[in-house]
């Protein structure tokens, strides 16, 4: 019999990275499933349209780096999803597929793919198109429109390259009288108005494709957390620095500061401490490093929204969270069993 | 990661009359509030960290049996740490079983005894399990002989002081006979400024498919309360504390039945959690003391010895015997007979398979267990003192040989196994770049024991552990130049 020669250990887990990214993808999908039964034809196509963006943008790097096939790792359909998840479900599919394309090449192929990027790339592509399409990206639509599932929203299919039309009227020929087109975030920034704890358990506000149903993100994240494939630390960190912090604000003036259970559920939080703060190539990986990282992001987001030009802070909060990680870890090396603390 | 805990599956067989009392309560571990209750609700010592592999313990309700005589033994000279054996025997000579063939050179060596009675057939460079050519002594065995073990005259144990002790203990050519294969004598000599106040017994054996501890603890429990004994007496340790991992509650029983009562001996059901059975993490689970880094157990007045070596110490010391054979596990899914086999030293490893019926498929053979154990190149490498197990495995049985690697993705799941609460995550990563003295100066590289948690773990299937190793080799190299 011929025998191998291989080194200790024999054994492995079974849990690669195609099975964490599948699994993160799976436990997105609900998300997905709420926001197409919100707003759509239009949503379902920025999630498919982005998605694919991201994996053509994934596959032709790897044409040009000639380095084999990376879209088994299901890295770019993460990258493709969250994006999605976090652009106006009215947002013209075409922008939505630059937005693709900057955030694996911008965020990820630059910094030589999975794992090396220290920003979270689908928050890049969100953040480049934040700065290219000013007012696509802050162009809302009600959820629970009546011909949803027959028919676009008609900046969905802008051509490329075109400015989307205006569809404040087209919203009104829908029979949604009522609404305002400002996120819930925006109206307490601007008017001061706090929307209800049960319109963002419901999904009944105005907001990005997948941030609508705060319990059903936190579900979904829960379950991950669960079968470990998050790192549970994070999301505790972030929303409970958050809390603390918008706590403290409403405490000293309750009639200026939004209660915590406002700051919690609204805009891009519970997705971004789920599922954007919990990227792993892009948090630290030390102990007091992520608990530091996460209460970081909650704070600056908190800030942000509180003394920023920005009605929403979450995704700068985290980019910029991404920034110091290395920084933490190098800071935070824990103390090895019978040793005094780890040097930097 | 599997986290389920294998309690029962082994050990049905005497342990059916002890039914499992120390089984965990079966809540998920690891998330957060539940971690934490099932740490209330667990009664069993443990240390941080660690894995759960799939066991595979398949084994341990099997009884110990005999294995035949190869019809050639190759005994290597140097089977433990420390300086080889010097050849007493020559070309031609015969020589009994018990006989020893080759004596101790200084302190810390140990004399080795003829596996069989036979006639030395060659004395020269042998294959070893590491690759390199090692002398080695050859033994064809005689066929027709009853292999009756020559004995030196029986030792009174209770006569000797501890001097005395020591030197029996050498003259037995006992080493670690978990894998570690430290000569026991020169473990149990306490220098003089120091105090052991405790003795760490390991029956953890926490790799995955062996269960030759588990077997000797149930079957040979006098054995081992005597080693014990010689043992507590040679090191001066007034008390005893023998870990166990809760996965062999027909061990824990048997021990218990045979505990002294005065108190001086106890045993403690341990988590079944790898690497349980590490030194460090023994002593942490047992005594909640750490090992300062860089030190070794007895700066904090401890002594950790294997139930194996312990067992064979109390076998053989009081007759007088020498080691000439050990209980090992032959195991793996290539191996038709698995179980647990009293294997004479030298016996190569292509008869012991032949023995069990190693499958034709059989394409990697271990020596040890499937964390820390090492492939072997040849089949002619014998049995030595320290093979707790051989384990053969067909193509694809192996979950670690095929996957694709990827690169380091951060996920930090090393940091979180790491007994050692080292950061494997940076190690790698510095490694990759071959920043090797910076790994050692920064990072700790040298406190890692290589048990293999992290390269267990890693969903990028980087070989952490073997880069470590290459690291520390270069480093130890440069050191000496």
């Amino acid at each position: 019999m011929s025998i191998e020669l291989r080194t200790s250990p024999h054994q492995h887990s079974g849990r690669d990275v195609p099975v964490i990214m599948r699994n993160v993808v799976y436990s997105l999908l609900p998300i997905c499933a709420f926001s197409i039964w919100q707003y759509g034809l239009s949503a379902a196509a920025l999630i498919l349209v982005v998605t694919l963006a991201c994996l053509a943008a994934e596959r032709i790097n790897n044409m040009i780096r000639d380095n084999g096939n990376s879209l088994s790792d299901w890295s770019a359909v993460i990258t493709g999803v969250l994006l999605a998840l976090t652009l106006p479900p009215s947002f013209p599919l075409w922008m939505g597929a630059v937005a693709g394309f900057a955030a694996v090449w911008l965020g990820k192929s630059l910094f030589g793919g999975l794992g090396q990027n220290p920003f979270n790339p689908a928050l890049i592509g969100r953040a480049f198109v934040q700065a290219a399409f000013p007012t696509a990206i802050s162009t809302w639509v009600p959820a629970y429109m009546p011909h949803r599932f027959s028919e676009f929203i008609p900046s969905s299919l802008t051509a490329p390259f075109m400015v989307p039309p205006e569809i404040a009227l087209w919203v009104k020929q829908q029979g949604m009288d009522a609404f305002t087109g400002a996120t819930p975030l925006a109206r307490w920034k601007f008017e001061n108005i706090t929307a209800s704890s049960m319109d963002f358990l419901t999904g009944n506000i105005t907001a990005s494709a997948g941030e609508t149903s705060a319990i059903l993100i936190l579900l979904c994240g829960l379950y991950l957390a669960y079968r470990k494939f998050l790192d549970w630390r994070i999301p505790v960190a972030v929303l409970g620095s958050a809390m603390l912090l918008a706590w403290a604000f409403h405490l000293a003036q309750p009639a200026r500061y939004p209660t915590p259970t406002f700051v919690l559920l609204s805009g891009g939080l519970m997705l971004g401490a789920w599922f954007m703060a919990t990227d792993m190539a892009t948090s630290p990986v030390t102990p007091r490093g992520i608990w530091l990282y996460g209460a970081l992001i909650g704070i600056l987001t908190v800030v942000i929204r509180y003394f920023g030009g920005l009605t929403e802070g979450v995704m700068y909060a985290i980019l910029i969270a991404n920034a110091t990680g290395s920084l933490l870890d190098q800071f935070n090396q824990p103390r090895i069993l019978g040793g005094k603390k780890g040097k930097s | 990661m599997a986290t389920s805990v294998h309690i029962g599956e082994e050990g049905r067989g005497k342990g059916d009359a002890h039914p499992a009392p120390l089984a965990r309560p079966s809540l998920p571990g690891g998330f957060f509030p539940f971690s934490l209750l099932s740490s209330l609700f667990s009664r069993n010592a443990t240390f941080e960290h660690g894995i759960h592999p799939d066991y595979h313990k398949e084994t341990g309700n099997l009884p110990i049996r005999r294995l035949a005589f190869a019809p050639r033994l190759v005994v290597p000279l140097s089977q433990h740490i420390g300086k080889a054996a010097i050849c007493c025997v020559r070309v031609g000579q015969e020589v009994l079983r018990g006989q020893v063939i080759a004596t101790a050179d200084g302190f810390v060596s140990l004399p080795v005894h003829a596996p069989a009675t036979g006639v030395v057939e060659a004395i020269g460079l042998m294959p070893a399990a590491n690759g390199k050519m090692v002398d080695s002594i050859t033994i064809r065995v005689y066929e027709a002989d009853g292999q009756e073990v020559q004995v030196r005259a029986p030792l009174d144990v209770d006569s000797l002081d501890q001097k005395g002790l020591l030197e029996a203990i050498q003259h037995t050519g006992i080493s670690g006979l978990g894998g570690a294969t430290f000569p026991a004598h020169v473990k149990l000599s306490v220098p003089p400024d120091t105090v052991i106040d405790t003795m760490v017994v390991n029956g953890a054996e926490c790799e995955p498919f062996l269960t030759c501890d588990h077997r000797v603890m149930v079957e040979r429990t006098q054995d081992l309360m005597r080693g014990i004994r010689i043992a507590m007496k040679a090191s001066g340790a007034p008390r005893t504390v023998i870990g166990v991992e809760d996965n062999k509650p027909d061990a824990i029983a048997a021990i218990e039945a045979a505990l002294p009562a005065d108190g001086s001996i106890t045993v403690k059901a341990l988590e079944t959690k790898y690497p349980q059975g590490a030194e460090d993490t023994i002593i942490y689970a047992l005594l909640g003391r750490e090992i300062p880094a860089g030190e070794r157990p007895a700066s904090i007045g401890v002594l950790v010895n294997n139930v194996m070596t312990l067992a064979y110490l109390g076998r053989l010391l009081p007759s007088g015997e020498g080691l000439v054979e050990r209980v090992l596990t032959v195991a793996g899914p290539a191996v038709e007979r698995p179980g647990n086999y009293v294997v004479p030293i030298g016996t190569p490893l292509r008869f012991l398979l032949e023995q069990v019926g190693a499958r034709s498929s059989a394409s990697e053979v271990i020596l040890g267990g499937p964390m820390m154990g090492m492939t072997i190149s040849s089949l002619d490498v014998p049995v030595t003192k320290g093979t707790s197990g051989v384990l053969a495995f067909g193509k694809g049985q192996l979950p670690a040989e095929t996957q694709r690697s990827y690169s380091c993705i951060k996920c930090g799941e090393c940091l979180k196994v790491c007994p050692k609460f080292l950061n494997p995550s940076q190690l790698g990563l510095l490694a990759a770049k071959r920043e090797y003295e910076l790994m050692a100066e920064r990072y700790n590289l040298d406190r890692c024991f290589e048990c293999g948690c992290c390269s267990y773990v890693c969903p990028s299937h980087i070989p952490l552990v073997q880069q470590f190793r290459i690291a520390k080799a270069l480093n130890r190299k440069k050191a000496t130049v």
